[in-house]
């Protein structure tokens, strides 16, 4: 109960940093929708007041994954090495560019800023989503607890079983389609949120114009991988004794199965579509964000949720099936996941304190 | 199978320690300044007054420009530990995850909320949301303190947890050891106040710099003037503090205690050394000297300040290695050779219960009373568990050396505030401006008598740092190693030079 409470938890914090992704696909499109030195700048300050936010997300997303699925940690980040460090530098660059962008004696000049902040709205989405793409996909890792008892001294628990430490992830075509599903859809979701925030009519325009192939590329991509996955065989865990092993068309079964997740699923898909019409065809309307919002975070909710409950493993390994983990295998103890659930009662807190904050920023514009 | 690559043990520490070094560069600042900023905002609120406005505008703005260094350079030392400390995630991860978790849920966004209220909202809420917004900024860089060094002080005296060989790590038994820890208290309430002193130094050299051209005086005057009453407080804390921290090191980790005195005897009624000509460049022959040669020091200091009596006994490196008695307290250390002999029958256990824990189900005992020397199990001999002693040493000596200095420092200060105009005392601006290195090599010196005497252990007793790490090769490590130096040091470069033009064209 409680891990599926974690697990919970943990692909909650993942889908709202999905969408809180909408900073790093505005940045992406920095200079496509900001022609002119004075638009960038809008941009900038429309996405600049809310990076804190997605950065934070990302680090709590992090926290708690510790916390709860301490193997998941141990096993991608020292695994998956590249992988993760590409997304950690781009992110690194992500706060100083704000800060630095437009002071006088950034040495760099304020194009390099741009620049940066450009390149790490690429790569950030794109590398997420293909590492959320291996949970479907496979990685290719092996997990041994008793390594560390060595007999010529202290071996490692998990390791990568190959030599390229997690960009083999980038060599998986699903794995790209995934992550540039992701990409589209932060860009969707940063052009609605630019029409949302900044008021300036050339701005919003541009914005609206780069919907016309956002759009269209999102939904290739996303479709394509849903059907894919939902044909695919998955990773399927017994129950009785934790044995992995693979069930043709498992998510789709997982969907079946577990019909409040599908309609999680559709509900998001309807309203994502519905923030897009809204962004796209009602001239009028500057409000497509929320719709796309709300819809994008239970899509990926349900997307999560599909991978990790209903005996299924949510990190497969693809060296050895036996390695995967499973929320029952890579989870904390009861105690610290009943200690942690008490500290997830603040999160309701928090989120008010948040949003009150923000209309307070909002309100006397 | 999966043998450790011990080049690659080095490389993750070194990366460790430049990442946490740098880190470190931002996060006291962005404590003291803080409470700077607050003080300043509170007087604002209470009095309308417009100047004290400006001035707080002025260091909130400068904290911007330092707050964003920290959290970049912040973000990479959490995942570091997945990354670069793999074995480390798993065998303690069920403890260690739970602060750091709290730490993102609790502390960060509330930082970076009010954070944002404090720089986008001048014009936008009340005054007294925005006093509250300043001041919760700063009390949610302190709670997030508050949990890391929870986590960093579990890792230097694990508390609240037992081992369960059925999933092979250690497993939490209670939080409210973990988050109480008085490891954890000491620790806390020593870092925040040295970090206040940092930004006290921070605003007192800023301050001086506009005396010395003349401009913005009286910004710079009353900015002086609470800057000094801040730092005499905190350094009078601080002193305070570091010897509770003293004490709780001489009780938990007394070889890190034995290192930062260069100790290899101990005896009771020891002196405490202020200098002594120990070589900086090579692990001292402790099994074969006496002592540091020219050694100075206070009798009996080192025995009050460790066990708060005046007789009482203090080990040094190779009592710790040899095993003793205490007979006063009745405390006994065994033997390094015994130490390595329980964790290696610790391994032994643990390797039949895991190959069939129902056959072996009657190991478990043996596995119990032996787990807590597991950490020895993995050493060889007994060079691997002596820190390096002149870095633990020098490192401490700057610490409290220059600890003292800002004290007096701060007080002349204070005292010359109140007396007479500072407005002309040139020798005074450039001394203030010549504290703020200072007050970043002590801030840092702190980490590094702190980390460095605690190796080789990741936890202590527990893992050390070869038995942590990730597989991955170590020139992978290298590589990232020098990205993040260039990467850090580049932003580095350029963040001093934002501060500097912001100073200077204020
Ligand atoms: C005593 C205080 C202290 C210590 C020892 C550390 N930090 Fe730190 N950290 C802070 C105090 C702080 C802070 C004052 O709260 C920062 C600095 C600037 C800021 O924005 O917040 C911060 C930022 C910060 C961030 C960015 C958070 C955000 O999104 O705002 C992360 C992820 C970490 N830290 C993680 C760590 C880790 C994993 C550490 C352990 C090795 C660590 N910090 C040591
Ligand atoms: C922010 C200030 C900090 C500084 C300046 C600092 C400094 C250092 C240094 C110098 C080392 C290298 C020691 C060596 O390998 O010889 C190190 C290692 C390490 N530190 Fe820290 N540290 C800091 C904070 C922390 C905190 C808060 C934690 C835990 C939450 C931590 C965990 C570690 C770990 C895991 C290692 C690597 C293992 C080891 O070498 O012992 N550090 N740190
Ligand atoms: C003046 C008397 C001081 C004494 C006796 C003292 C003592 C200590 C001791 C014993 C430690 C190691 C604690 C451990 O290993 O857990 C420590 C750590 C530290 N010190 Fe000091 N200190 C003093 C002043 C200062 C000053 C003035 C600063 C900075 C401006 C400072 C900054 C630090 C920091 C950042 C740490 C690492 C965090 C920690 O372990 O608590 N200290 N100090």
């Amino acid at each position: 109960m409680l891990q599926q409470y974690w697990w919970f938890v943990v692909s909650l914090l993942g889908s709202l940093l999905v969408f809180l992704l909408f900073v790093q696909g505005a940045n992406s499109m920095l200079f496509t929708i900001g022609k002119t030195e004075e638009q960038r700048s809008k941009l900038i300050h429309a996405t600049g007041s809310k990076w804190e936010l997605t950065f934070t997300t990302l680090v709590t997303f992090g926290g708690a994954f510790f916390a709860s699925f301490p193997l998941f940690y141990s096993t991608s980040f020292g695994g998956a090495y590249w992988l993760w460090m590409v997304v950690l530098f781009s992110f690194v660059v992500q706060p100083v560019s704000y800060e630095f962008e437009h002071k006088l004696g950034n040495l760099l000049g304020q194009k390099t800023f741009h620049t940066l902040l450009a390149v790490s709205g690429v790569v950030g989405p794109l590398l997420l989503g293909g590492a959320v793409a291996t949970f479907f996909t496979g990685s290719n890792f092996v997990v041994g607890k008793d390594n560390l008892l060595g007999i010529e001294g202290a071996g490692v628990i998990s390791s990568w079983a190959n030599g390229s430490h997690g960009l083999d992830a980038l060599l998986d075509v699903w794995n790209l389609v995934l992550g540039l599903a992701v990409l589209f859809l932060a860009r969707v979701l940063g052009a609605l949120y630019v029409m949302n925030n900044v008021e300036d009519d050339d701005v919003r325009t541009n914005a609206r114009r780069t919907l016309l192939y956002n759009v269209p590329a999102f939904l290739a991509f996303f479709l394509s991988f849903v059907v894919y996955v939902l044909f695919k065989d998955g990773y399927a865990v017994n129950p009785a004794d934790g044995a992995v092993f693979m069930e043709p068309m498992k998510y789709l079964n997982n969907l079946l199965d577990m019909w409040y997740v599908l309609v999680l699923f559709l509900v998001g898909v309807v309203f994502v579509l519905m923030g897009v019409y809204v962004g796209l065809l009602r001239k009028d309307s500057v409000c497509g964000i929320w719709p796309a919002g709300i819809g994008t975070v239970l899509t990926v909710l349900a997307l999560l949720l599909t991978v990790g409950y209903n005996n299924t493993a949510f990190y497969p390994s693809n060296a050895d099936l036996q390695s995967s983990l499973t929320i029952q295998n890579a989870s904390s103890s009861e105690f610290t996941l009943t200690a942690m659930a008490y500290v997830s009662i603040l999160v309701p807190f928090v989120l008010a304190y948040i949003v009150y904050a923000w209309r307070a920023l909002g309100k006397t514009k | 199978m999966n043998n450790i690559d011990l080049a690659s043990v080095d490389w993750a520490r070194a990366q460790f320690a430049l990442t946490a070094i740098y880190h470190w560069l931002f996060v006291p600042l962005t404590l003291g300044l803080a409470v700077i900023m607050g003080i300043m905002e509170t007087i604002y609120y209470r009095t309308g007054k417009e100047f004290w406005k400006e001035a707080s505008v002025f260091w909130q703005r400068l904290f911007g420009i330092n707050f964003a260094m920290g959290v970049a350079t912040g973000i990479i030392l959490e995942f570091e530990f997945g990354t670069n400390w793999s074995n480390y995630s798993w065998f303690v991860g069920d403890i260690f995850g739970a602060p750091l978790a709290v730490e993102g849920i609790v502390a960060f966004f509330m930082e970076s909320t009010f954070v944002a209220v404090m720089f986008f909202g001048w014009q936008k809420v009340s005054r007294g949301f925005h006093l509250t917004a300043t001041w919760l900024s700063g009390l949610g860089a302190t709670f997030s303190a508050w949990w890391i060094l929870v986590a960093n002080s579990w890792m230097q005296y694990p508390v609240g947890c037992q081992f369960n060989p059925d999933t092979m790590r250690n497993e939490m038994t209670s939080f409210a050891d973990v988050a109480l820890s008085p490891f954890a208290i000491d620790k806390f309430c020593h870092t925040v106040t040295s970090s206040w002193i940092v930004g006290a130094v921070f605003v007192v050299a800023v301050s001086c710099y506009f005396l010395l051209k003349k401009k913005h005086e009286e910004l710079a005057k009353k900015s002086i003037h609470i800057a000094a009453m801040v730092g005499l407080a905190a350094s009078l804390l601080a002193l305070y503090t570091g010897d509770e921290s003293a004490y709780k090191v001489a009780q938990v980790q007394p070889m890190k205690l034995a290192a930062m005195e260069a100790l290899y005897n101990g005896s009771e009624s020891q002196g405490l050394t202020v200098i002594a000509a120990v070589n900086p460049f090579a692990q001292p022959d402790y099994a074969n000297e006496e002592e540091a040669p020219l050694k100075l020091e206070v009798p009996c200091m080192l025995s009050v300040l460790a066990t708060r009596t005046v007789d009482g006994y203090v080990p040094g490196i190779n009592d710790l290695i040899n095993g003793y008695t205490d007979e006063k307290t009745g405390r006994t250390e065994l033997p390094l050779s015994e130490k390595i002999e329980r964790g290696q029958k610790a391994i032994a256990a643990l390797q039949a219960y895991r190959k069939d824990p129902q056959a072996n189900a009657g190991l478990a005992d043996e596995i119990a009373a032996n787990m807590p020397y597991f950490g020895y199990g993995f050493v060889r001999s007994a060079e691997e568990i002596v820190p390096y002693v002149p870095i633990c040493f020098y490192a401490f000596r700057v610490m409290v050396g220059l600890g003292s200095l800002f004290l007096l420092f701060f007080a002349v200060l204070l005292f010359l505030t109140l007396r007479k105009d500072i407005a002309g005392m040139k020798w005074l601006h450039w001394a203030g401006i010549a504290m703020l290195p200072l007050a970043y090599v002590c801030s840092e010196s702190g980490w590094i008598v702190a980390e460095m005497g605690r190796q080789p252990w990741t936890i202590q007793d527990m893992l050390p740092t070869w038995a942590s790490v990730s597989n991955i090769a170590s020139a992978e490590v290298m590589t990232t190693f020098f990205i993040f130096l260039a990467l850090f040091t580049g932003l580095l470069v350029v963040e001093v030079s934002i501060m500097c033009k912001q100073i200077k064209n204020y």
